[in-house]
């Protein structure tokens, strides 16, 4: 069954903040073999001009994914998650995520495309501070194989 | 203006401590019969572990950790990773496509695994530090 094409511009509500935590982020840098110090190592982060240790580049997927959800769970929209695909993955800064982050991400629903008997959605997260302040942006596409 | 190539192997214990890091808990990235269950060859690595070891080659040419502004890919083939001590190995390569004044600096990007392209349209805008692999080509 095609997605409902009527969903393009849906935009969900703001998630709970995120307090983005000095070990959760030394946890992801370990986890990717990164091993940066200004990712485990406040002292680093600061002589680079960061508050608090430095969150690799992809990190903001554990937010996005977690913003994500809504859609999955959303009956109206009607994505079977058993036939999603990762199709493309973008991130674009404004500045990197330090640890002491509080962020809110807000999912909105950017295009919605058929074609071959697969569903095309592209998912735009928009993660700023509880204060207001974009800091990273994140575009997700994922394909909804068609049955049979 | 090609980069120096980098390899990192991935095991399936990476995909575990990956999973955990991440919240990524979907089985076809642990579990062999879930995976083979739903069609593919085996366990396969989350397109985002590999999307974070394209983001750390980046950053490691770039000479800095918060070089990144920009880091796109589409998934095209999944990495297949055997249930034993080597696993599997993914070289991701870089070109710089272009220097724009200001120092943003665009790279295009290649990852494969045995030879087999995993990425496509992969490109990051960095801001490299003095004297990094990026700004000595």
């Amino acid at each position: 069954m095609a997605l409902d094409h009527s969903y393009v511009g849906r935009k969900y509500p703001p998630t709970a903040p995120y307090q983005v935590g000095r070990e959760k982020i030394r946890e992801f840098a370990t986890a990717i073999g990164a091993t940066d110090p200004a990712y485990h190592d406040p002292g680093a982060a600061r002589a680079l001009g960061h508050p608090d240790v430095v969150a690799p580049p992809t990190f903001p997927v554990v937010l996005s994914m977690a913003a994500g959800e809504q859609l999955f769970v959303d009956p109206a929209l009607g994505i079977d998650y058993s036939r999603v695909v990762h199709g493309d993955q973008r991130f674009v800064y404004l500045r990197p995520v330090v640890a002491g982050d509080e962020l809110v991400s807000v999912i909105t629903i950017d295009e919605i495309s058929s074609r071959g008997g697969h569903d095309f959605l592209t998912s735009r997260t928009e993660i700023s501070t509880t204060g207001g302040e974009l800091v990273v942006t994140v575009w997700t596409k994922i394909v909804v194989r068609g049955e049979g | 203006m090609e980069l120096p190539v980098k390899r990192y192997r991935i095991t399936r214990a990476d995909l575990v401590r990956y999973a955990g890091a991440s919240g990524d808990f979907n089985p076809i990235h642990w579990n062999e019969r879930v995976a083979t269950g739903v069609g593919l060859p085996g366990v396969i690595a989350h397109g985002m572990f590999t999307m974070a070891l394209v983001g750390r080659a980046v950053t490691e040419w770039a000479g800095a950790p918060d070089a990144v502004v920009d880091l796109s890919v589409r998934f095209t083939r999944p990495v297949v990773v055997p249930d034993d001590e080597d696993g599997t190995e993914i070289e991701v390569s870089a070109k710089v496509r272009e220097v724009l004044p200001g120092g943003l600096t665009w790279l295009d990007l290649t990852a494969t695994c045995a030879g087999v392209k995993v990425l496509a349209q992969a490109k990051a805008g960095i801001r490299p530090a003095p004297g990094s692999a990026v700004t000595e080509v």
